[in-house]
């Protein structure tokens, strides 16, 4: 502010830059314990996922370098096909509904304050605290016909409940299960996303005549839309890695789950079950190859309204 | 005016919260009742006796108290690994959010992208780099993976660039403080909400874990309680009369699994939530 300190500022910042680049390299230290679980536990894998799925082990032959024999296979697999088909599939019906349902939700909690608003929050988010695991069982439990209260429910109208684990059900009985699951921990991203707009925003368009539904859908969903572009990447991910619940209720579905029901499904199986290592994880990066590519696309698709990747 | 809205509101907003706690009602209501009471033709959604603590020792006592132990692994598998991924992820958010470093660009980046990469692709080349070593079956073979969280350090690295004014970081070093005494004293106070948030998200990430354990353990004394449940499901089912009394401890086993969690999150929502609304988005 006063003539000296100005005149002597620019000697003293020449002094100390390269003091302050030092000081900078000390982030290196920050950074160093996640530095190696990322390259043991991540970098590492994929590599050597990569490596094991150029070769292929014979009983015969021993272990013999295949170069991309195992990728051709998987893409002409038949197993694999239909298990990419179903994850795609699925993908188009979940994203979409456990968007929309945790939109809604975190849509009407702005609207009010209070206990209710307090409580509705908490318990829609329960089940994200809920192992996927346990979440799989109970709604096992809810389709079954011997003791579930969906068969109660539906013999009070006289009406034969679906079993929604049969094999033409069972797509809707994983969808049911896997919105329930997540959409709450997704509305809870949501409504943070809403807490942090500017209220005065609302304010302004009350004045020039917007109601309340014109508000949420006009003004407040257009300005989290980065949010949105983030839960559809996550749940995206999530849903081509379709494992857990498929895998718990196989048990009770009477094989409407089969072994190459997802693509994780089938890698598991052919590692663990069938001991073929390099195939599986020829599986496990096409599959890796497909989320990649998904995830590429939609991020080219929304880059402009920004995002995780922005 | 306003009124009717918010009725209409409130009406739908508890449709939602009967769907979303259906299957916890029916899970608090089923652990209440013995096999009879279950399997009985009474109705799935209301109670019919009450048989809580009998189910409860039936639990802790089956099998030597397997169910115990699987509890106590769970419980070591997601402190360890959920409190190790949070000090990890701590301060490597902090690390890029207030150096620049050399090669910093390059290695968010490449932390950025590794979000997109499918966690459970990792889980069989992991398996067999694990198995090389020695390490499968042990409790390592669980820790050591779970401390990986790409998403936690983006998380971080946001919530500490927007909530560490760089001024006071100036200001405490003026006065001489280390760098580390920095992070100590100044700046991780102000990540508190942040810290609690990637804490929560990282234990239930761990606890819930099933595909990880599933895969590198074998002994079913390293189970955490996610493997073990699936463990007895797959057994009740495959003997359907003779089973009945292991749907029992499945329910109640169930119920006592998702408390802790649930205790978790309604005693610290004060500050997950704030650490969401302040750091995560934006």
């Amino acid at each position: 502010m006063s003539a000296t300190t100005a005149k002597r500022e620019p000697t003293v910042r020449r002094a100390t830059t390269s003091k302050i680049n030092r000081r900078h390299q000390i982030g290196w230290l920050f950074v160093l314990p996640f530095l190696i679980v990322f390259l043991a536990f991540l970098v590492a894998p994929l590599l050597y996922a990569g490596y094991l799925s150029l070769f292929t082990k014979g009983l015969a032959t021993g272990t013999t370098f295949a170069g991309f024999d195992n990728y051709t296979r998987a893409f002409s697999d038949p197993s694999f096909r239909k298990g990419l088909w179903l994850v795609l599939r699925f993908s188009l019906v979940v994203i979409p509904l456990q968007l929309g349902v945790a939109l809604v939700a975190a849509l009407l909690l702005d609207e009010i304050t209070g206990r209710l608003a307090s409580f509705s929050r908490l318990m829609i988010f329960l089940p994200y605290a809920v192992p996927a695991v346990i979440g799989a069982l109970m709604w096992g439990f809810l389709y079954s016909p011997s003791f579930g209260p969906v068969e109660q429910i539906a013999s009070l109208f006289n009406v034969q409940a679906p079993f929604l684990l049969s094999s033409g059900n069972i797509f809707y009985g994983l969808l049911n299960i896997v919105t329930w699951q997540w959409s709450g921990y997704y509305m809870i991203i949501i409504f943070a996303a809403l807490k942090s707009i500017d209220s005065s925003i609302y304010e302004a368009a009350r004045i020039d005549g917007a109601n309340a539904f014109q508000i949420a859908l006009r003004i407040k969903t257009p300005l989290i839309y980065s949010a949105l572009v983030l839960i559809l990447i996550f749940s995206l991910i999530g849903t081509l890695q379709f494992f857990v619940e498929p895998q718990i209720v196989a048990p009770i579905a009477n094989g409407s789950v089969t072994p190459d029901f997802t693509p994780n499904i089938y890698a598991f199986n052919l590692a663990f079950r069938y001991a073929q290592f390099n195939y599986a994880s020829a599986i496990s990066f096409s599959l890796g190859f497909v989320v990649f590519l998904a995830v590429a696309v939609f991020t080219f698709a929304t880059r402009k309204r920004g995002g995780l990747f922005s | 005016m306003t009124k009717p809205r918010h009725a209409g509101v409130k009406l739908v907003l508890l449709a939602l919260v009967c769907y979303f706690l259906l299957p916890v009602w029916w899970l608090v209501v089923a652990s209440l009742k013995n096999a009879q009471g279950l399997f009985g033709g009474g109705s799935a959604l209301w109670f019919d006796g009450f048989h809580l603590f009998g189910n409860l020792s039936d639990l802790f006592s089956y099998n030597n108290g397997e169910y115990l132990r699987w509890l106590g692994n769970s419980v070591l598998y997601a402190g360890a690994g959920g409190i190790g991924c949070t000090v990890i992820s701590v301060l490597a958010g902090y690390g890029f959010a207030m150096y620049r470093f050399t090669g910093r660009g390059f290695f968010f980046a490449a932390v950025l992208g590794s979000v997109m990469v499918p966690l459970t692709a990792l889980v069989i080349p992991t398996f067999v780099m694990m198995s090389n070593a020695g390490l499968t079956d042990t409790i390592w073979a669980v820790i050591l993976p779970s401390l990986l969280s790409p998403f936690a350090v983006y998380l971080m690295r946001v919530y500490a660039g927007g909530s560490i004014p760089e001024e006071l970081i100036d200001a405490a070093r003026i006065d001489g403080a280390g760098e580390l005494r920095i992070f100590w004293q100044v700046a991780l106070p102000l990540m508190r909400p942040g810290v609690i948030t990637v804490l929560l998200l990282s234990v239930v990430a761990t606890w819930n874990n099933y595909f990880l354990p599933l895969t590198m353990l074998s002994s079913s004394k390293l189970y955490p309680l996610t493997v073990g449940i699936g463990l007895w499901g797959q057994l009740a089912a495959s003997n359907n009369g003779g089973g009945q009394s292991l749907w029992n401890l499945i329910i109640v086993g169930s119920l006592v699994s998702v408390v802790p969690l649930v205790v978790a999150f309604l005693t610290l929502q004060r500050y997950w939530q704030g650490g969401l609304t302040v750091g995560s988005l934006k």
